[in-house]
């Protein structure tokens, strides 16, 4: 019985448990309740994930309205991927937040922090479920109204511009979909996603499509940080409290790729998408100018945490040249990323998150020393980096392999150019710190920490989770890739009209 | 007649521009809230306009008048305000913070706090 | 014991001897017991593998497949069995060396040191028993993150500096070049196991195989094929054990080591001369030699001089591979063991005159062989075996480099090689004569002290190799001609 209502349980319980989190008022019981409810929500998304390998595409009505008037939620298999994603990383990160939140946020808005957390969490999912599409503009909303309460809820001053930044961008990014949505019913009369592109192949060729697809691109290029829209990323995440940035991070933007990757397949449709409207070369061009922009930049910063965003928008470009190649092999490489650059992020951000717990301080520059002190932590740090770079035996080193592969297959040289050279660019980011940290004498901050100070266990766990997934899915990748694989076919056989 | 039976997209046209104009130009942070606001009703106007269909009703069963407009892109909008509202509503809570802060809601003022 | 479990065992022991220099490092005797020790047991492993593979075998591991269709795996064939046979032997000898300089020198982070060595030596016999491109990618990474730390291990801003560009060279190279050649191997071929008889097949073209021959060419950044070869003089920063490391054991040999067994198992020397028309790897390879040589011939300091060198004689590797003759690629094969010990005696040379006297520079040894006999003596010795004088190993591999050419009648190598051995001659002989013959410059006397005995014992040892090499070749011998067989 409740087994066939999973679906809506999923975006149901943090949207019940939020309001939840505000009676609670005490931080560390809310903070205990919403982990609580992120790992049920886990629990729930491995349910459908299997599920959905076992049965196929699960198509829920919500209230009992059956599509086209109700609206539906629809699950396939990149569906229950990206919910596996999302809420693994949001159960396992949200486990080790309390040490550092109560750090960077002050004791009276905690609960409201976890509050918006858990709404935050029902926008990501129910973005990634609904099967309609204006549904989807509400859960957007939801999940872009609740970031930028998160953002701004920290002590630093500077998250406050931030976030209104942010809001600003966010909201027009928002309200351009709204109109590429109004568009496409005005044209196909529905807003259920699979009637949609059922009825396109009836207007191909119009004015109206073509403007409905080109109002979706941009806003959803604001949304995820595409370049050259990326500019409210970098303050979002370097001024908001770090939790925030780490959760950001490793499922906002990446459920906005996974939007694209919706929208063009299974509401635009190939078709309109690359052959008539030849998005594939905007896209991959943007994308390339996206990895060379965000990692030169990313080399200029000081601080980790800007580093880090910086490192998001280059990233971001690798899955975005991934989908922009239009091919199977491109679209599971761009996939394959999504989940890599989910762990590789989270990782890093979580080991910055400690060092700044730590020393209260952010710059490369004050760091000299750190490995002497905190050698373990460096060490995590030093793994996310390679991954990030794409040294073998890495989750990164994957991503890399089959993006080099899928563009070489489609005899796009300078692609290949492209990524080895952001590689390499990658590295001396890292490297940057690696050097500091490692082979320099250490730094009267270093030598200031405290000892004695409270480890934080949780973190800690945390942190590790990720760096040994990140070593994981290097040696055994065949779990995530085999997903990607399959998901690719399956758009690719449902979709695409060979 | 063309000019004139296209005569809504044309105002949302303008609305838009001109709330775009205003979150860009403008220095001062309420009244980019309030550009913000007005480029949402652009589009607003634009889903209602498209509901209309001439002659059409409210659509209320009857025998009398078959012809409907549609309803749905106003139930669509009644959510889109809701969200609309809620985004100013956080806007504004944040200028309000940041008027805390720095001590004004211009832009250009705030850059320099920042840069200091 | 089964030979999965022996080649499991090779590449443990090191990494043992990690962990065991990391749990003793209070207590340093212990610790450098330890790592002498693995070392034995390692070339223990290692013979008993060659055994097998002198019977003609080629023992096999497979590990995990971490990617679909791409899997770790090893197998020993003859040329991966010589390039492990010099590795473990020379970690003893280094090992034994390096005590004497650490401490001798008073180096700081000595534990570091050993235990970054022996990743390095992990990462190395990875590299030699590798069964496909992506297995000895890995390792190739591996080998240069673990000696990064050596390279800068002053902490100096020279050593950060040198690290910067040691790092940079390398990693770039081989991210940017060897990785997506390996890529388009897979996709070309369907796989990137080491094939007799190559895996690439004739209808690709020329263009397609040159370029591709040129970015792995290039791609091993390791090989120092100029102009990728500015890492190698600037890592001259770091302690001798660890140039000797660099320049004799590991790095450039997993290089050129790397760019042979490329060159005859995935594309096969057979093909590469049925579709090439101009080798233009044999012309890059001889510039390189000649080139380096005289960079060689106009430097005053002593490492340096010997850097330059290394450089050429990697070069030799290359062009000896680049002559495609079946015999030339014995030489090559020949030629990385013979370079091997005599480059390990030279830098042993220099550290020990660096240890007892402070001095760099060439200039300031005149007279310098009767304070310390032994050291110019292995040094004299090894000398010659650069310049392929008998008896000693370096005439052996050239002899054979030289029989290639004029199979192949290729008369730019053979004019090469003749120059490059007068340019050798030209640098190598003014230092012996003048440690040997010269009077001291006045002010600047020696008094007889020789370094600490482990540094003796070492460089004595792997001069005595290279003359026993000429005289006993029997098993390079025999491991190059199960070469010859695979290649033809």
């Amino acid at each position: 019985m409740i087994n066939s209502h999973l679906p809506v349980l999923q975006v149901l319980l943090p949207l019940i448990a939020a309001p939840l989190c505000v009676i609670l008022r005490q931080s560390v019981l809310s903070w205990l309740f919403a982990t609580l409810i992120c790992f049920l929500s886990f629990i729930i998304s491995c349910v459908l994930f299997n599920q959905v390998l076992e049965s196929g595409v699960i198509s829920y009505a919500l209230g009992g309205w059956l599509s086209p008037w109700g609206i539906e939620y629809r699950l396939d298999k990149l569906t229950a991927f990206m919910l596996l994603i999302i809420n693994g990383v949001a159960a396992i990160v949200l486990l080790g937040a309390r040490e550092s939140i109560a750090d960077e946020i002050s004791s009276d808005r905690l609960y409201l922090f976890y509050t918006a957390f858990l709404l935050n969490l029902t926008g990501v999912l129910g973005v990634i479920m609904t099967g309609d599409a204006f549904n989807l503009f509400v859960f957007i909303e939801i999940a872009s109204l609740s970031s930028y309460a998160m953002i701004s809820i920290g002590n630093d001053r500077r998250c406050l511009y931030a976030a209104f930044k942010y809001l600003i961008f966010g909201t027009i990014g928002a309200s351009f979909i709204l109109i590429s949505v109004g568009l496409l019913y005005a044209v196909t009369g529905t807003l259920n996603m699979v009637d949609i592109f059922q009825r396109l192949p009836d207007v191909e060729n119009t004015k109206t499509l073509t403007t409905a697809l080109v109002f979706f691109v941009v806003g959803i290029g604001i949304k995820a940080a595409i370049f050259p829209l990326h500019l409210w990323l970098p303050d979002a995440y370097s001024y908001s409290p770090s939790i925030v940035s780490t959760f950001l991070a490793g499922t906002t933007t990446k459920v906005f790729v996974y939007v694209l990757i919706r929208f063009i397949y299974s509401v635009f449709g190939y078709e309109t998408v690359f052959v008539q409207e030849a998005m594939s070369h905007v896209l991959m061009i943007l994308a390339c100018a996206g990895i060379l922009y965000g990692s030169y930049l990313a080399i200029q910063q000081d601080s980790l945490k800007r580093l880090l965003a910086y490192s998001s928008v280059a990233q971001l470009g690798y899955m975005l040249l991934g989908i922009s190649l239009a091919t199977e092999a491109g679209l599971a490489a761009g996939l394959i990323h999504v989940f890599n650059h989910a762990i590789i992020k989270v990782a890093l951000f979580l080991s910055v998150i400690i060092i700044i717990f730590y020393t209260k301080t952010d710059s490369i520059s004050k760091l000299a020393g750190l490995a002497k002190t905190m050698p373990l932590l460096m060490l995590s740090f030093l793994i996310g980096g390679l991954s990030l770079i794409g040294v073998p035996l890495t989750a990164g080193f994957v991503s890399k392999w089959f993006l080099i592969k899928a563009s070489f297959e489609n005899g796009y040289w300078g692609l290949v150019v492209v990524i080895v050279f952001s590689s390499v660019l990658a590295i001396i980011y890292i490297w940057k710190f690696i050097e500091v940290a490692y082979f320099k004498e250490p730094d009267k901050v270093v030598i200031a920490i405290d000892g004695n100070q409270k480890t934080p266990y949780l973190l800690l766990f945390s942190l590790f989770v990720f760096v040994i997934a990140n070593v994981y899915f290097g040696l055994d990748s065949s779990l995530n890739v085999d997903m990607a694989n399959a998901i690719a076919q399956d758009f690719y056989l449902d979709f695409v009209v060979q | 007649m063309d000019f004139l039976g296209l005569f809504n997209y044309w105002v949302v046209v303008i609305l838009m521009m001109v709330g775009l104009y205003i979150v860009i130009a403008h220095k001062n942070l309420v009244k980019k809230l309030i550009g913000i606001n007005i480029f949402q009703t652009s589009i607003f106007i634009l889903f209602i306009s498209m509901g209309k269909v001439t002659g059409g009703t409210a659509p209320i069963l009857s025998e009398a008048n078959p012809v409907y407009s549609s309803p749905l892109p106003h139930v669509l909008i009644l959510t889109a305000i809701v969200v609309g509202i809620s985004t100013t509503a956080l806007g504004l809570a944040i200028v309000i913070r940041i008027y805390h802060a720095y001590g004004t809601v211009e832009d250009d003022e705030i850059q320099r706090e920042l840069s200091d | 014991m089964s030979e999965q479990h022996l080649i499991l065992l090779a590449l443990c022991i090191p990494v043992i001897a990690t962990a065991l220099s990391a749990i003793f490092q209070k207590n340093i005797n212990l610790r450098e017991v330890c790592t002498l020790v693995s070392s034995v047991c390692l070339i223990f492993v290692v013979s008993t593998l060659l055994e097998k593979v002198l019977k003609g075998e080629q023992p096999q591991l497979q590990l995990m497949e971490f990617l679909p269709g791409l899997a770790i795996h090893f197998k020993i064939e003859p040329l991966g069995m010589l390039f492990a046979c010099i590795a473990s032997f020379l970690w003893l000898i280094n090992s034994i060396y390096s005590i004497g300089y650490m401490r001798g020198n008073k180096e700081k982070h000595q534990t570091r040191f050993y235990i970054y060595f022996a990743i390095a030596i992990a990462s190395t016999i990875g590299i030699a028993f590798s069964a496909n491109l992506i297995t000895l990618f890995i390792f190739y990474e591996a080998l240069t993150l673990s000696t990064y730390p050596l390279v800068t291990h002053k902490g100096s801003e020279d050593a950060m500096r040198a690290g910067r560009i040691y790092l940079g060279v390398l990693l770039s190279t081989s991210i940017c070049f060897f990785l997506p050649a390996i890529i388009w191997t897979n996709i070309l071929a369907g796989t990137t196991e080491f094939t007799n008889g190559g895996i690439l097949n004739n209808d690709l073209g020329q263009g397609v195989i040159l370029v591709l021959l040129m970015l792995f060419v290039y791609g091993i950044g390791k090989a120092a094929l100029m102009p990728m070869h500015r890492w190698l003089p600037a890592a001259m920063v770091a302690p001798t054990p660890v140039s000797a490391l660099l320049h004799a054991v590991a790095v450039v040999k997993a290089g050129v080591f790397s760019i042979v067994k490329i060159v005859v198992y995935i594309f096969s020397p057979v093909l590469l001369s049925d579709v090439i028309e101009f080798n233009i790897l044999l012309y890059l390879a001889g510039i390189t030699i000649i080139v380096a040589s005289i960079v060689a011939l106009r430097s005053d300091n002593l490492k340096r001089r010997l850097a330059y060198s290394t450089i050429s004689q990697l070069s030799y590797v290359i062009l000896a591979t680049a002559i495609l003759a079946p015999i030339s690629i014995m030489g090559a094969a020949l030629h990385i063991l013979a370079h091997a010990f005599g480059k390990i005696t030279l830098f042993f040379a220099a550290g020990s005159i660096y240890t007892v006297t402070k001095k760099t520079t060439v200039s300031e040894l005149d007279g310098i062989g009767k304070a310390m006999p032994w050291t110019m003596g292995a040094f004299a010795i090894a000398s010659l075996s650069m310049i392929g004088v008998p008896p000693t190993a370096g005439f052996l591999s050239k002899w054979y480099i030289l029989q290639g050419a004029f199979e192949v009648e290729s008369w730019f190598a053979i004019s090469v090689i003749v120059m490059s051995t007068l340019l050798n001659a030209g640098y190598f002989l003014p230092i012996i004569y003048a440690a040997f013959f010269k009077k001291p410059v006045s002010g600047n006397e020696f008094t007889y002290q020789e370094a600490p005995w482990p540094i003796v014992l070492a460089l004595t040892l792997t001069a005595l190799m290279t003359i026993l090499l000429f005289l006993l070749p029997d098993i390079p011998l025999q491991l190059v001609n199960l070469l010859a067989e695979n290649i033809s």
